[in-house]
């Protein structure tokens, strides 16, 4: 086995008193595409929130290719890599969440374009072609001037998977992306994360899509109370979990 | 009649300085507005602090007194400036104040995941702001604004007291010695209107163009 693109190492983050990620360890592999699942509160938005460090780790690490992403243990305490350092990691690592968060002042193709502008440095017309390529890929070349508030969800959401796509990273970070979705809108977005995931790409998904957790996750983690607790197969977590927890979880939900 | 047209080239004289101290003010008070507005938001405490406390002490104290605290004060630690560059100072100083608390506000109304979203692309900070945040501020940031460039363009008539001609030195002249209080106000008003409105019809263009965009 090789070494593994991402390493979580028993990470703890706390808000205050609440203790929301107590110990969590996971290891990605290339290609590999990892399912979340889990109830609300469980911590799988957090600990998908702490892998590109928009929430701060309060203890444990975070590798990617072997590199500790925004801080680094000292003589015992975690010290603060400097902001382009972890500019630089999370160029590696795109992220797609809930809400979209499309840039709303932008058309969809400048939304794409904008970062390999302004961080990878591309010109216009090259920023400009991989745009479309990725729109096209989503299914979305045609709505390229359209300005995000005249998109559905559905559309909205591809254009963000674009966007994160447009940096050409190394895993694709999903946070609950059909969450904020109309149900009739779920499926377009889910076929897109299909082909990309037999694209080849790295993927962590946290989601409430238990058929696309089944169909495309390499591996499921059942996360409760702040920890993983049962992770394997997909046909054996869903048909066979060994925890009276995702047992009782996974009769609610299926 | 007759006395307007008298009086109207020494009035419009006067306005020509009132759009001076007006506009130099304005871009001032603006860009130090910026500064400080981002100054409050600043990861750093201290920025943080230094910001808060400057906000505090120039919107606490009377514009009067910043206006002839400049005028008088900086001569006796030996900076001489023109009483124009006085009054643009002060009225600087204290419409930044304003200004960063307008700015500030419209920033933090913007969705926190705006910030996440273009920091995750792997933008710095101070390129999210520029390209993602702050182009989102401008249209929560235009009813405000508008506001504070009105009161900006009444609060110069505070310069009369350092001597200076603007428009409202230039009224009273005039009616000390016609004793007419009536016609010379009248027009004094409207000179002040004429900008006022000029600015809140600009704003309204301009707002128009912006939602024009969705």
């Amino acid at each position: 086995m090789t070494e593994p693109i991402l390493q979580v190492e028993s990470l703890h983050k706390s808000f205050g008193k609440l203790e929301v990620l107590a110990g969590i360890s996971l290891e990605v592999q290339q290609g590999e595409v990892v399912v979340v699942i889990g109830p609300s509160g469980s911590g799988k938005s957090t600990l998908l929130r702490c892998i590109n460090f928009l929430e701060v780790p309060t203890q444990g690490r975070i590798l990617f290719k072997g590199e500790e992403v925004g801080q680094k243990e000292v003589g015992g305490t975690l010290v603060r890599l400097p902001e382009r350092v972890l500019d630089q990691q999370r160029t590696h690592m795109g992220m797609v969440f809930q809400r979209f968060n499309l840039f709303p002042h932008m058309t969809a193709l400048e939304n794409v374009m904008e970062a390999p502008m302004q961080v990878r440095g591309l010109r216009r017309p090259e920023a400009e072609a991989l745009g479309m390529k990725l729109l096209t890929r989503v299914g979305l070349g045609e709505k390229a001037r359209t300005y995000p508030p005249f998109l559905s969800g559905g559309q909205q959401q591809r254009v963000a998977i674009a966007r994160a796509l447009a940096m050409e990273p190394d895993v694709m970070l999903f946070d609950e992306p059909t969450s904020a979705l109309d149900p009739e809108l779920v499926g377009e977005v889910l076929q897109v994360m299909k082909d990309l995931a037999k694209s080849g790409m790295t993927m962590i998904v946290v989601t409430h899509e238990m058929g696309f957790a089944r169909e495309v996750g390499n591996r499921v983690l059942f996360m409760d109370g702040g920890v993983v607790v049962e992770e394997g197969k997909p046909e054996q977590i869903f048909t066979a979990p060994q925890h009276t927890r995702t047992r009782e979880f996974l009769s609610k939900v299926l | 009649m007759g006395y307007s047209i008298k009086i109207l080239p020494f009035l419009l004289k006067g306005m020509q300085q009132t759009l001076i101290l007006t506009a130099a003010s304005a871009t001032f008070g603006t860009l130090l507005g910026l500064l400080l507005a981002l100054a409050r938001i600043a990861p750093a405490r201290l920025v943080r602090t230094a910001a808060s406390g400057y906000v505090t002490l120039f919107r606490g104290t009377p514009l009067m007194l910043q206006i002839l605290f400049i005028w008088g004060a900086l001569p006796q630690v030996g900076i001489v400036l023109p009483d124009t560059a006085c009054v643009i100072i002060a009225l600087s100083l204290n419409a930044g104040a304003y200004i960063a608390e307008i700015i500030r506000a419209a920033i933090q109304s913007i969705d926190r995941g705006q910030m996440e979203a273009a920091r995750s692309l792997g933008m710095g900070y101070g390129l999210a702001m520029r390209r993602i945040i702050l182009p989102q501020t401008f249209r929560r940031l235009l009813p405000p604004m508008v506001n504070e460039l009105a009161a900006l363009t009444k609060d110069t008539s505070l310069a009369m007291v350092v001597g200076i001609v603007e428009l409202m030195k230039a009224s009273q002249q005039q009616q000390s010695q016609s004793f007419r209080p009536a016609e010379t106000y009248i027009w004094t008003a409207l000179g002040y209107l004429l900008v006022t409105m000029t600015l809140m019809s600009l704003a309204t263009r301009f707002e128009k163009k912006l939602e024009a965009r969705g």
